[in-house]
């Protein structure tokens, strides 16, 4: 076993890469929720913005405009779904399981020419001089764009939903939305909203999954991150700065158990590939047994149907 | 995820079920598949495989396939759905399907299973594999001649006795014809994650492998092995798109002429269980062409090897071999049988590590 080739910062900077789509998409469906819709179409909005975006980056030769499209294309196929479940008033997981299965039929279908295609490469910061710092430089100053990015997201959501009015209205529609019907909020429009922004930033993940993590186009590439941004959000209990953690937590076993691998470790794989799911389940089974805690986090009216006259 | 898009693929299997009845002469041929036909890898050549049963029988068959279907009880249900919608022959085509399909076996008597890269089989059950280890061992000779570093990475799927005489043919040749190769060895525990699968190439680059092999599905770990410089082979299929200057070979499996004969035997009349284990030489096992970027003499000496394997003269576990614990397992000139060959689970002398329980 050797583990001097093991280097720490380059595990932190390839932990980062393989946690930002979920980090991003995560950080959507926190919004979705807080609103009080449960959105299962994760992983259907991902893969849409990782062929939306794909396409876009190649055809036009920018990424920049690929991720832009990616969130385009996100927030259009979750407008299906907020149709669907804010005025046709149908049930939330089932629209939600259909939105997956179509994303991942539609993208195949808008892919198929697009495979073994080689996207633009995404630019990496690079100031001159800071980014050559031992240690500091590859560590903050040297990843690419979108791991910036996904963190503003992150402090934006933040910021959004904790300190400013509309976040607290937010709030207010998924806490109880008949109060927030009857102050005179729209709860409708809120969260269509709150579901557009969720489609973008699962779009968002997506692409950042087709640009840059694999950077390719290949059938069903989500492969379940779309489900596992959704278990961040509750391992987050509904918390911004949480879903970080939780998604850096879970890149990082991943990471970490196939570099330990590759340096030869003599670890048991099979345990440590399912760890991120057991934290999940264990942090669900605290979460419930504490009725008090469990209200106080979950957004009360999560995943019920609103309709003016009730 | 899976579950979902499988029970709703069975469902509509049941509706074409009330439409397709009247064709009741067409032989109705059935795949299911462990990931997506997309995959440019594994599944995609088992779906040419289905096509090319369309184009030699034309409209005496009618094909269905049902795509990432999980390798759990869900495999169950959409075999079943197939032979309830009267399907006559069904092919699934990943290892862990194996009890499964024994399950719907038994069930359907009258309907014919082929399970590929397994071991049990029954009166309606045949199974089919490929010698993908002979493959193993052109490859695992030209990436031992062109390590710079001497060490080849491997991403393997499962621990399951296909994936590690994969890796044992790879090193025997390798350490061949470079005594001082490694081979580093990274388990995904998936056939098809494009997102993991580059994760592990990555490792593997960062721990000084300059070739990687791969025993999964996707082509992740050659754009991967593309940008990082390296080389790396096409697994399954080609995959030159993914890595023009990566690709080095690869191992290509052609299903289409063993599946069009067993249709055709099911046509006929005279399909019956069977066991089949084809490499180099009936095709079944191709090996793509070799790029540029290996050295003429390296090319030759590949093609002699390929050429071997394929006329009997040379099998690719041919002793003196030891296991990895140091025990004699073959002995000088000897050559394994395929009983052993099909259980392996333990790896040669000088691979390090242990394969995962």
């Amino acid at each position: 076993m050797d583990f001097s080739a093991l280097s720490p910062i380059a595990l932190i900077v390839s932990l980062m890469v393989a946690a930002t789509p979920i980090l991003i998409a995560a950080i959507g469906e926190l919004v979705v929720e807080k609103s009080g819709v449960l959105n299962l179409g994760v992983e259907g909005m991902m893969i849409i913005g990782a062929i939306c975006g794909f396409i876009v980056a190649v055809e036009t030769g920018s990424p920049w405009l690929g991720f832009l499209a990616a969130m385009a294309g996100g927030a259009a196929i979750s407008f299906i779904f907020a149709v669907l479940t804010q005025y046709m008033l149908t049930n939330q997981v089932a629209t939600g399981l259909a939105l997956t299965l179509f994303g991942l039929g539609f993208a195949a279908l808008l892919g198929h020419s697009y495979a073994g295609i080689k996207p633009p490469k995404f630019g990496t910061l690079d100031i001159p001089f800071i980014s050559d710092i031992p240690v500091i430089g590859p560590l903050i100053f040297s990843h690419d764009y979108m791991i910036y990015i996904s963190l503003a997201i992150v402090a934006g959501v933040w910021y959004f939903l904790t300190r400013t009015r509309g976040g607290l209205v937010l709030r207010a529609a998924g806490e109880n939305h008949d109060a927030a019907h009857a102050l005179g909020y729209k709860v409708i429009r809120i969260r269509i909203m709150a579901i557009l922004f969720g489609g973008a930033m699962a779009g968002l993940g997506g692409a950042y999954l087709s640009l840059v993590r694999v950077p390719q186009w290949t059938e069903g590439m989500t492969a379940g991150a779309g489900w596992i941004a959704l278990a961040i959000v509750v391992f987050a209990s509904w918390k911004p700065w949480r879903i970080i953690l939780g998604a850096y937590l879970f890149g990082g076993i991943t990471v970490l158990q196939l570099n330990l691998q590759a340096a030869g470790a003599n670890i048991p794989v099979a345990y440590l590939s399912m760890t991120p799911y057991l934290v999940t389940i264990i942090v669900l089974v605290i979460m419930s047994a504490d009725k008090k805690r469990a209200s106080l986090n979950a957004p009360a009216c999560l995943g019920r149907i609103f309709h003016a006259s009730s | 995820m899976k579950l979902f898009k499988t029970i709703l693929a069975g469902a509509a299997i049941a509706v074409g079920l009330a439409g397709g009845a009247n064709a009741a002469d067409k032989l109705k041929v059935g795949f299911i598949y462990v990931g997506p036909t997309g995959d440019f890898g594994w599944s995609y050549e088992h779906d040419q495989g289905r096509l090319a049963i369309e184009e030699a029988l034309g409209d005496k068959v009618e094909t269905t396939y049902v795509e990432s279907v999980p390798e759990s009880a869900d495999s169950e249900r959409v075999m079943t759905q197939m032979a309830l919608s009267g399907t006559n022959l069904i092919f699934a085509t990943s290892f862990n399907y194996m009890d499964h399909v024994l399950n719907v076996a038994k069930k359907f008597p009258n309907v014919k299973f082929e399970h590929a890269t397994g071991f049990k089989r029954s009166d309606n059950v045949s199974t089919y594999s490929a010698r993908f280890y002979e493959g193993r061992t052109v490859i695992g000779h030209i990436a031992g001649n062109m390590t710079e570093t001497n060490t080849i990475g491997y991403i393997a799927s499962y621990p399951i006795p296909e994936v590690i005489r994969g890796i044992n043919a790879a090193y025997i040749a390798a350490k061949k014809v470079n005594p001082d190769v490694k081979m580093k060895i990274v388990w995904v525990f998936s056939w098809f994650d494009p997102g993991k699968e580059a994760d592990a190439a990555t490792a593997l680059i960062a721990q000084g492998a300059d070739i990687i092999m791969q025993h999964t599905d996707s082509p992740a770990a050659m754009t991967i092995a593309e940008e990082k410089g390296i080389y790396a082979f096409g697994q399954a299929s080609d995959m030159i798109q993914f890595g023009p200057n990566a690709r080095l070979s690869s191992i290509i499996d052609n299903w289409g002429p063993y599946y069009v004969a067993r249709a055709q035997a099911a046509l006929d009349g005279t399909w019956a269980s069977t066991d089949t284990w084809d490499g180099i030489k009936p095709g079944m096992v191709e090996i793509g062409a070799f790029s540029d970027k290996i050295p003429a003499d390296v090319q030759a000496s590949a093609s002699a090897i390929k050429d071997a394997l394929a006329a009997g003269t040379m099998h690719s576990f041919t002793g003196p071999l030891n296991k990895q614990d140091g025990s004699v397992w073959l002995k000088d000139g000897e050559t394994a049988d395929d009983g052993t060959l099909a259980g392996m689970n333990f790896y040669v002398e000088g691979i390090e590590g242990e394969v995962p329980q």
